[in-house]
């Protein structure tokens, strides 16, 4: 098995928006076979860490095995949710962009089945 | 009963494109337009345009839209269901009866929803023992009571439904679920009843698909955005809904984007919490029980869903004056783009902070850098320009007002190669927060008229 670091981006997409103050990102596996490897990959304390400097609160995960995609909650993120925040990015629109930057190692064989 | 009915979505929000309803109902069979006008600050903003003048209150580009699509319309009897009405869901419908005198059209009929707005029914709630506590921080309505703008319930489909039972042609509603507004005519069409709990997810779900406009027909779609075709002549989507709740995600032929798996999967996602209990007034949709099929070009299946009962509360929206603020920004070229933009930025704080004003909230992006990803941003070889972007928030306008004067001193007393002042001072506006809530359902009632000029 070798292993190659990928960008999320390449194995999946993704769309975001705001909730109040937290942001939601849901990201999606391109393809079936790479759903597992966002279940193992994005958990809740690397997302916390990717997004550090940015989502000052909990984040939260829910799997959605069904259409091969996890939504997860970003608490505290939009400084102060879309009409009081100062951000450029008020309703969280690109912090699905920000998720897929995550950079990953993932068995290179599994990128070409 | 019909086999099925084709319920079109003509906007995602209220600045969406004016033409897309128009070319929904000219440009192939659909049986029901829905519109959505709707976010979470809208309301207050149409508050605020009530309040300077009565007659205002309501999507103001509705009437016209209508207007233009009434011959239409009643030509082919596709009925229209919108929540475009905001705050003044009866000056709205007056606007279009006006429409109609001027198309010379007679005997339209407008359904109106109305008991959503409990801004009047504040004190008496809160007299009641109805505390409307905010879902997020748990605090108690009274705390901002002296500065609330607008207190709206979200009301669900079965007002609606009763509208169309009525032979309502278009239906004017103020806060309604955008969900709502495409699961009333399956309702209505199928007869499905209060306790179908799987049906009305199937429905809720469409109309999650549905609300946000062109969003799940190829617009804004970030699994492979270059392959969307012809984005410039978006169509749509459409949604072919089934007795059985069985719904296939379309859009008319000869139109731009693209209806795929993918496209209808970000849709799904957007903005929502917990995917097992997606709430509505009219049920609990379980996200993580749909599932998909690519059957065609442009043609998703959606089948599959499962509901439970929904809660005994209705979700309140309201909102409160919570200060000013002023944004202003300055451009910055190479060389040293950034360093420029970051060194203006401290001279500015340095003013500000020596001129003793007080702000809850200094805050600085720098645009072609940072402003979308802050601390994930990576540092390239030359940035030709970089937009300074500063903004200020707090309680004291006379503060934030003179943060607006302290902007354009910086062009000829700070960093060079700067440019980009021509919008003027940055001048403070209204902060306007969200407080939202629950009430329970027996607390309201929603009102249906239903009319014909």
């Amino acid at each position: 098995m070798s292993l190659r670091r990928i960008r999320l981006i390449e194995i999946a997409h993704a769309r975001s928006g705001d909730k109040g103050d937290a942001g939601n990102v849901g990201v999606i596996a391109r393809d079936e076979r790479f759903y597992p490897i966002l279940l193992k990959e994005l958990t809740v304390d690397r997302v916390k860490r990717h997004f550090e400097g940015i989502c000052f609160g909990a984040v939260e995960r829910f799997e959605l095995p069904n259409i091969g995609a996890l939504n997860f909650i970003l608490h505290n993120t939009l400084g102060g949710g879309g009409t009081v925040s100062l951000k450029n990015d008020a309703q969280g629109k690109t912090l699905s962009s920000a998720m897929l930057r995550m950079e990953i190692d993932i068995d290179e064989e599994l990128l070409y089945d | 009963m019909k086999q099925h009915i084709r319920i079109a979505s003509g906007q995602g929000f209220w600045g969406d494109l004016i033409d897309a309803p128009y070319h929904q109902v000219t440009r192939g069979p659909i049986d029901y337009l829905m519109m959505d006008f709707l976010a979470e600050v809208t309301m207050s903003i149409m508050q605020k345009q009530k309040l300077r003048d009565p007659s205002l209150g309501y999507a103001r580009d509705l009437p016209g839209q209508i207007g233009r699509m009434l011959p239409h319309i009643m030509e082919k009897n596709v009925r229209v269901i919108t929540n475009g009405g905001g705050v003044n869901p009866l000056a709205c419908r007056d606007a279009i009866f006006r429409e109609a005198d001027k198309a010379g059209i007679r005997g339209l009929r407008i359904g109106v929803v109305l008991g959503d707005n409990i801004l009047d029914d504040i004190d008496a709630l809160l007299a009641q023992g109805i505390e409307l506590r905010n879902m997020e921080t748990d605090a108690p309505l009274r705390d901002i009571r002296d500065r609330i703008v607008s207190a709206n319930v979200y009301f669900g489909a079965w007002p609606i439904v009763e509208a169309l039972r009525q032979g309502a042609q278009i239906i004017i509603t103020g806060r309604t679920t955008d969900t709502g507004l495409t699961l009333a005519p399956m309702i209505h069409e199928f007869g499905w009843t209060e306790n179908d709990w799987d049906l009305l997810a199937a429905g809720t779900v469409a109309g999650h698909i549905l609300e946000c406009g062109g969003q799940s027909s190829g617009g804004n779609f970030l699994g492979d955005w270059k392959s969307v075709p012809d984005l410039a002549h978006i169509g749509f989507p459409i949604a072919e809904a089934h007795p059985d709740g069985t719904v296939v995600i379309t859009k008319h032929e000869n139109t731009g984007g693209l209806v795929s798996e993918a496209t209808v999967k970000e849709q799904l996602l957007y903005e929502i919490g917990d995917p097992t209990e997606y709430i509505t007034p009219d049920c609990i949709a379980d996200f993580t029980s749909i599932r998909l099929r690519q059957e065609g070009e442009n043609r998703v299946r959606v089948f599959d869903v499962k509901g439970r009962p929904y809660t005994p509360f209705y979700k309140v929206s309201a909102s409160y004056h919570d200060g000013y603020s002023a944004t202003g920004t300055l451009t910055y070229a190479w060389p040293d783009a950034l360093e420029k933009a970051q060194a203006a930025d401290a001279i500015l704080r340095t003013r500000l902070a020596d001129l003793g004003l007080e702000f809850e909230e200094i805050l600085s992006e720098f645009v072609g850098h940072s402003s979308c990803l802050g601390p994930l941003a990576t540092m390239p070889a030359e940035i030709n320009e970089v937009l300074l972007r500063i903004g200020v928030r707090g309680k004291n306008k006379e503060h934030i007002a003179r943060f607006g004067q302290e902007l354009a001193p910086l062009i000829l007393t700070g960093p060079p190669s700067v440019t980009g002042f021509a919008g003027g001072r940055p001048k403070p506006s209204d902060v306007i927060a969200y407080w939202p809530a629950l009430i329970p359902k027996a607390a309201v009632t929603p009102n249906v008229i239903v009319e014909e000029r």
